[in-house]
């Protein structure tokens, strides 16, 4: 069955009417020698079934966290997600719905909005919440972004200990802006304070750090809220939500701003994505965050309704003098989010950080003592820790993963030690698999 | 429609009344009208400094949100704070207590790219 549904009279006719002859004359500006001449490698044409077949086979290349078992983080984790999560969020009414403008007949995807909002607030500690954004990253970038028009400064300060593919984004998204991106230095996996307040000066519109941080390391961060609120710049926070079940939410040690990523929320990792972006502030910055917003409000009847508000943030309305160009949100991927919230409720969320919390220190000790790998960093930390080798990491991952272990992510993929992995542990890693995880690593380096 | 004549006005609808070196802004009738009622006003701070033209604050309405740009270049010296509570004094009394910031001119010539009363009722009729 043709599936292009031109003709060649159909196109002769295209090309009369923008005056060339034939389809070749289209393509005269590109110099001859970067044309394929030839035949694509395409083979013949293939009926649905083999198609089906091939596409399969190439499928079944792929390992993942479904059987092996996994201990890779920075970022994206392997947490338990209740069957009530994907359940409702299949439901046809949430999985179709568009951005809803129409409140008369989006009441139900506005109400869950409005839930996630509220959730997050709670979370956070922060006053307001916006309906959610792209990721974890880009709600960083943003956060960046409303420090520098709120000060009317250029310069932002993040630590080198958040995750450097955020401080990557972060840079996309604020290059063309013409903003100065300032790293502060760490010492031992922590930010350093000397070295930030050096850093940090009257045209500093905000510090960035993350909690846990990039290492994995829960940091303290004494004097840095005074130190930038001082200056009259903002503090941004970038948090694990999980870790909010153990300790202390951002708003107690003077976070302006709360990002993060939500994938730990209910969400698969999914080769990487659709994932959330929490974005939640200070009620003073109420009209300058980005995003979509739901509010509550009465109808004619005096009967509670929701709706989007503070539209005036917008590109609709506010055209280029937008707090943002998203005006879009990850409303399925909050929604999951919210219910994961609901279900695991303040005790599930406290009994899920400390399962993360003792599995990974279990871990992180057993590996310390097998002789040739030590713990990096001698610092309180959350799930997620650095191991540092005298053997060859790459060699350590690929024999881990021929007895079904994703063992790490090696350090030198973000240009960092050469000799250093990340482990991280979720309180899906029970004690049988952690111990398999010491017993595969010694059996391995046996063999070395 | 109401056009003082003490009053001073720019193309984009903000006034100035001037005395000595002090210039009271806010924006006019036909601009609160055209706005509609307005919710909320965020206002510069006192010692912030602007260029004549430069976005002093933003006017917020129901279904519209727009600039407030500085008639005339100066040091804020006062910030009508009561537009906190009680943003709809634009829209009630926009020449009297609806005035948003009281700037020090810092350059006297400025007042005279502006338009008269006459000059600003024509170029909004």
């Amino acid at each position: 069955m043709p599936y292009i549904s031109n003709t060649d009279k159909d196109r002769q006719e295209m090309l009369n009417a923008i005056g060339v002859k034939d389809f070749k004359e289209l393509l005269k500006e590109i110099p001859g020698e970067f044309l394929f001449k030839g035949k694509l490698g395409l083979g013949k044409g293939k009926s649905e079934l083999e198609v089906t077949k091939d596409v399969k086979s190439l499928a079944a290349k792929n390992k993942s966290t479904s059987e092996v078992t996994s201990y890779l983080g920075a970022g994206s984790y392997d947490h338990y997600i209740p069957s009530v999560v994907p359940y409702l969020i299949s439901r046809p009414e949430f999985q179709t719905a568009y951005t809803p403008y129409q409140a008369e007949i989006s009441q139900g995807t506005l109400q869950s909005i409005y839930e996630y909002q509220s959730l997050i607030c709670n979370l956070t500690g922060m006053d307001i919440s916006n309906a959610s954004m792209y990721d974890g990253a880009s709600a960083m970038a943003e956060a960046a972004i409303l420090a520098c028009r709120h000060t009317r400064r250029n310069k932002i300060v993040i630590s080198s200990t958040v995750n450097p593919g955020w401080i990557a984004v972060v840079r996309t998204f604020t290059e063309a802006m013409k903003y100065e991106i300032v790293i502060a230095e760490s010492e031992n996996g922590a930010l350093e304070l000397e070295s930030l307040k050096k850093k940090t000066d009257p045209e500093t519109a905000c510090i960035i750090v993350q909690n846990p941080n990039f290492f994995g390391n829960l940091e303290d961060y004494n004097g840095v809220a005074d130190l930038i609120h001082g200056i009259k710049g903002l503090f941004i926070v970038a948090i694990d939500p999980i870790s909010i079940g153990l300790f202390k939410k951002p708003s107690e040690y003077g976070a302006d701003i709360v990002v993060a990523e939500g994938q730990a929320l209910g969400l698969p990792q999914a080769f990487g994505g659709p994932y959330l972006g929490i974005f939640a502030a200070t009620k003073q910055f109420m009209r300058k965050i980005p995003g979509r917003v739901v509010g509550v409000t009465q109808d004619v009847d005096g009967k509670r309704g929701f709706v989007l508000t503070l539209q005036t943030r917008e590109q609709h309305i506010r055209r280029d003098k937008a707090t943002s160009n998203i005006c879009s949100n990850q409303a399925l991927c909050a929604l999951a989010a919210g219910i994961y919230l609901n279900t695991m409720g303040e005790q599930g969320l406290k009994e899920t950080a400390e399962n993360c919390y003792w599995r990974s220190h279990y871990l992180a000790s057993k590996i310390g003592e097998i002789s040739g790998f030590e713990l990096k960093y001698k610092k309180p930390f959350f799930k997620e820790f650095v191991i540092k080798t005298r053997f060859n990491v790459d060699t350590i991952m690929e024999k881990m993963l021929e007895y079904e272990i994703f063992a790490g992510i090696p350090l030198k993929r973000f240009g960092m030690a050469k000799d250093e992995f990340l482990v991280a542990v979720t309180e899906k890693r029970n004690r049988e698999e952690l111990d398999k995880y010491a017993d595969t690593l010694k059996i391995i380096v046996k063999g070395l | 429609m109401d056009f003082p004549k003490d009053l001073l006005f720019t193309e984009d609808h903000e006034y100035a009344r001037i005395a000595d070196g002090i210039a009271t802004i806010g924006v006019s009738e036909y601009a609160q009208e055209q706005l509609g009622d307005i919710t909320y006003l965020e206002l510069p701070q006192v010692g912030d400094n602007f260029s004549k033209g430069d976005s002093l604050g933003v006017i917020e309405a129901v279904k519209a949100a727009s600039d407030i740009y500085s008639p005339l270049s100066g040091e804020v010296l006062e910030v009508n704070t009561e537009l906190e509570a009680n943003p709809e004094l634009v829209n009630k009394d926009c020449y009297g207590k609806g005035w948003i910031v009281k700037i020090k001119m810092s350059n006297s010539s400025e007042t005279s790219s502006l338009m008269n009363a006459d000059d600003y009722k024509a170029h909004v009729e």
